[in-house]
């Protein structure tokens, strides 16, 4: 009775609208502003759909991740960011009521091809999630696990040195070379995720897609990171999906915007935050979304 | 009623500013925060009578079956020296293994029992006498003999497994002040007991017949052997079918079951199967597993199969809940690095679901170790006295030796049930102790 009275209150309920603007209210482009393409495209992707059962999470949307380059993927929160990074592995395939629909290439193959099994595909497009997840391992075995399954040592020795180089890409061999055999999870959150980017180098490949890396981070930590993602651009293709525009600027090459599920602009990432050729990316860079 | 009325008069009274409203709310809260600390320790008193209660029922419980039980641990031994006649043993001197087994022990018992009370004279009397001594004294002097045939001819103090009656006076279980005709012993045997205990010819020893004998119909020599085994090896076939299915069918249904409606229809089934009454799994396995599928009566075998359809869905159950628990991060680590769904499961999802899983697991088998009713169905309720050798032996149950021996008359099997109670809580308690030390061991660390 209390809650039917507060909510047909019109003074309350005029009181709690909010004055800003909503990104519903907005008139989305039909077509994505700039381009898409690369000049060295690792991957390819174009006109790819993805469905949650019935809701369209990603529309239409076509780009290329180039060699040697850092993409960021940029939008506001349920635009479809993670969403069309998880198409680029197939970790959509573990969501049952997902379907991806579109072409998307790696190296000119298409990922979601019969002949493309899944495993080798994660394996040559590895993944960094938001929040740091290594296995309840010790750190050599977090590190180890990936060469190990697909084989990829021919002995211990050589399973070591993969280890220590990929920790050592990660800039993480200085501080936990003493401590190899203890569990990853007794790391520092920073830490732990460079512990995740060396498991994901570990396996040495093409393209590194990560979601959000830093969010669990302090700026230090962050840092860090950021440095090393502007390392590893000299060996892989990277796509990255952010929330700070900051982040975005400092690491990336190209940007992507994405709005309700459209990629609405593409760009040199210079251009796209000095000079947004559409309304969208300028509100959302200049912090007019909430 | 009263915060709609708050923030209703607060909105109609917009004009006045915040800063006065908010004593207002502060006095509104105060006057509800006694009543509500009120409530909070009446809900607490609450939580601790029933808690009271519980334990004081427990100690209850505990107290009058370990008071009751507690004497069986001990048995009452009578010594007599026995006259190892060579005339009734082995008349014709050729120590033939085959005549001493058959010799008449009783014979050599009654004797000596004569020459300790020469004045037991007549038919009545020297019955009367022998009834002091357990039914097994004479297998006891019988397995002797065979095993040391020199010692025939001699004399030997042996100490022999007294009757059941004679323990329970002993004890002090039997009230002597009543009459003579209501008790088992009359005054005549008790003046012998007496003589016996005055001759230092009387003692109380650990009651390791209860471990080593199986069932019997005098109390002193009844013991758990067949129902240990038998609850044992059903057991372990309970264990060696449930524990692979259940994780079988548990990591099927939450890894790589696709969700639609069959699954959906097997998961209601399974919490189904959790609450049938376990008498139904009983007629179940009558039905299919004896009659249909020829296998024996009483054995292990088929109770272990009726306990495994028992506890397969608490298993089941336990196992899914434990792998739903581990967080999906490490599932898509594994999948992000290549790993297979098989990989994904049986490197890293498996292990850091497996101590929930034996968790369920032991607190399953701890269910089926006390489940009567069901082995009822399939003739494990057999009197049985020779210990089963296999699974497919006829044997019986810990709790159904119980149920086997609260139904026996004699006084003697008061004492004995509740010290199998004793030793089937023991099991119980060793078994929940190893959930709980499992738990902790395997706390998790991520
Ligand atoms: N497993 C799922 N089932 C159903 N809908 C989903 C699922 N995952 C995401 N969605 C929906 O798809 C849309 C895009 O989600 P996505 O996670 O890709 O957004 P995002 O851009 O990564 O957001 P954020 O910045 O908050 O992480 C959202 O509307 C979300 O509700
Ligand atoms: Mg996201």
């Amino acid at each position: 009775m209390s809650e039917a009275t507060t909510l047909t209150d019109p003074i309350i309920s005029a009181h709690s609208r909010v004055p800003e603007m909503s990104i519903a209210d907005v008139e989305l482009p039909k077509e994505t502003v700039g381009d898409i393409t690369a000049d060295h495209p690792t991957m390819t992707t174009r006109n790819v759909d993805v469905f949650y059962a019935d809701k369209h999470a990603i529309i239409d949307v076509s780009l290329d991740i180039g060699r040697n380059e850092v993409v960021a993927m940029i939008g506001p929160s349920g635009c479809g960011k993670s969403t069309f990074l998880r198409c680029l592995n197939r970790m959509n395939d573990t969501i049952d009521i997902c379907r991806v629909t579109g072409d998307i290439k790696l190296e000119g193959d298409d990922i979601y091809s019969k002949d493309m099994d899944v495993v080798l595909l994660r394996a040559r497009v590895g993944m960094v999630f938001q929040k740091p997840n290594p296995f309840p391992k010790s750190i050599f075995e977090n590190v180890a696990y990936g060469p190990r399954i697909h084989g990829l040592a021919r002995d211990k020795t050589e399973l070591e040195e993969i280890v220590h180089q990929s920790l050592e890409r990660a800039g993480l061999l200085n501080e936990v070379k003493d401590r190899l055999d203890q569990p990853g999870t007794g790391l520092s959150g920073g830490q732990q995720q460079r512990l995740c980017i060396a498991r994901t180098i570990a396996v040495n490949p093409d393209v590194i897609l990560m979601d959000e890396p830093c969010s669990a981070l302090d700026p230090i930590a962050t840092a860090r990171i950021e440095d090393l993602i502007d390392e590893l651009k000299q060996n892989y293709s990277i796509a990255i999906v952010t929330h700070s525009m900051q982040q975005a600027a400092r690491v990336s090459q190209r940007t992507a915007y994405f709005h309700l599920g459209h990629l609405v602009e593409v760009g040199a990432t210079d251009q796209i935050f000095t000079n947004p050729r559409t309304k969208l990316t300028e509100d959302y860079i200049t912090g007019r979304f909430g | 009623m009263s915060s709609a009325n708050i923030v209703s008069n607060m909105s109609n009274s917009e004009k006045v500013t915040a800063a006065a409203g908010r004593p207002a709310i502060a006095d509104k809260v105060r006057e509800s925060l006694g009543k509500r600390y009120r409530a909070e320790q009446r809900f607490q008193l609450y939580g601790i009578i029933a808690i009271t209660m519980a334990i004081l029922f427990l100690g209850f419980l505990f107290a009058s079956i370990i008071s009751r039980g507690i004497s069986a641990f001990q048995a009452t031994y009578v010594n007599l020296e026995i006259n190892f006649d060579e005339s009734v043993i082995d008349p014709d001197g050729g120590r033939d293994p085959e005549v001493l087994h058959k010799a008449s022990y009783r014979g050599v018992l009654r004797q000596s029992l004569q020459d300790l009370f020469p004045e037991a004279s007549g038919r009545s009397e020297r019955r009367a006498l022998l009834a002091l001594i357990s039914n097994g004294a004479e297998f006891q002097l019988r397995d002797l003999v065979v095993e040391n045939p020199e010692l025939i001819g001699t004399r030997q103090n042996v100490w022999l497994l007294a009757a059941a009656e004679v323990d329970s006076v002993v004890k002090g279980q039997v009230d002597l002040d009543l009459d003579e005709s209501q008790r088992r012993m009359s005054d005549q045997q008790v003046g012998w007991i007496n003589q016996l205990q005055n001759d230092d010819r009387v003692e109380r020893r650990f009651n390791t017949t209860l471990f080593t004998n199986g069932d019997s119909r005098d109390p002193e020599q009844a013991g758990l052997r067949v129902a240990l085994l038998g609850s044992f090896y059903t057991l372990l076939v309970t264990l060696a079918l449930s524990f692979p299915i259940g994780v079988a069918a548990a990591v099927y249904l939450e890894e790589f079951a696709p969700k639609n409606k069959w699954t959906d229809l097997i998961e209601v089934n399974i919490n189904n199967l959790a609450a049938v009454p376990s008498i139904v799994f009983g007629l179940l396995g009558l039905a299919v597993f004896i009659n249909l599928f020829g296998m024996p009566r009483s054995a292990p075998l088929v109770g272990g199969l009726v306990l495994t359809l028992m506890t397969l869905p608490t298993i089941i159950i336990a196992s899914r809940a434990a792998l739903k628990s581990v967080p999906p991060s490490i599932r898509e680590a594994a999948l992000g690095v290549g790993a297979s769904q098989t990989q994904t499961v049986t490197h890293h999802v498996l292990p850091l679901a497996m101590p929930g899983m034996l968790t369920g697991t032991i607190i399953g088998m701890a269910q089926a170790l006390g489940e009567t009713a069901p082995l009822l169905m399939i003739g494990m309720i057999a009197f049985i006295v020779d210990p089963p050798s296999g699974v497919t032996d006829p044997a019986t149950v810990l709790p159904v030796q119980i149920y086997l021996w609260a139904d026996s008359p004699e006084r003697g099997f008061v004492a004995k049930t509740s010290a199998a109670i004793m030793v089937l809580l023991g099991f119980l308690i060793l078994m929940n102790a190893i959930a709980v030390l499992l738990r902790k061991r395997f706390e998790r660390r991520w």
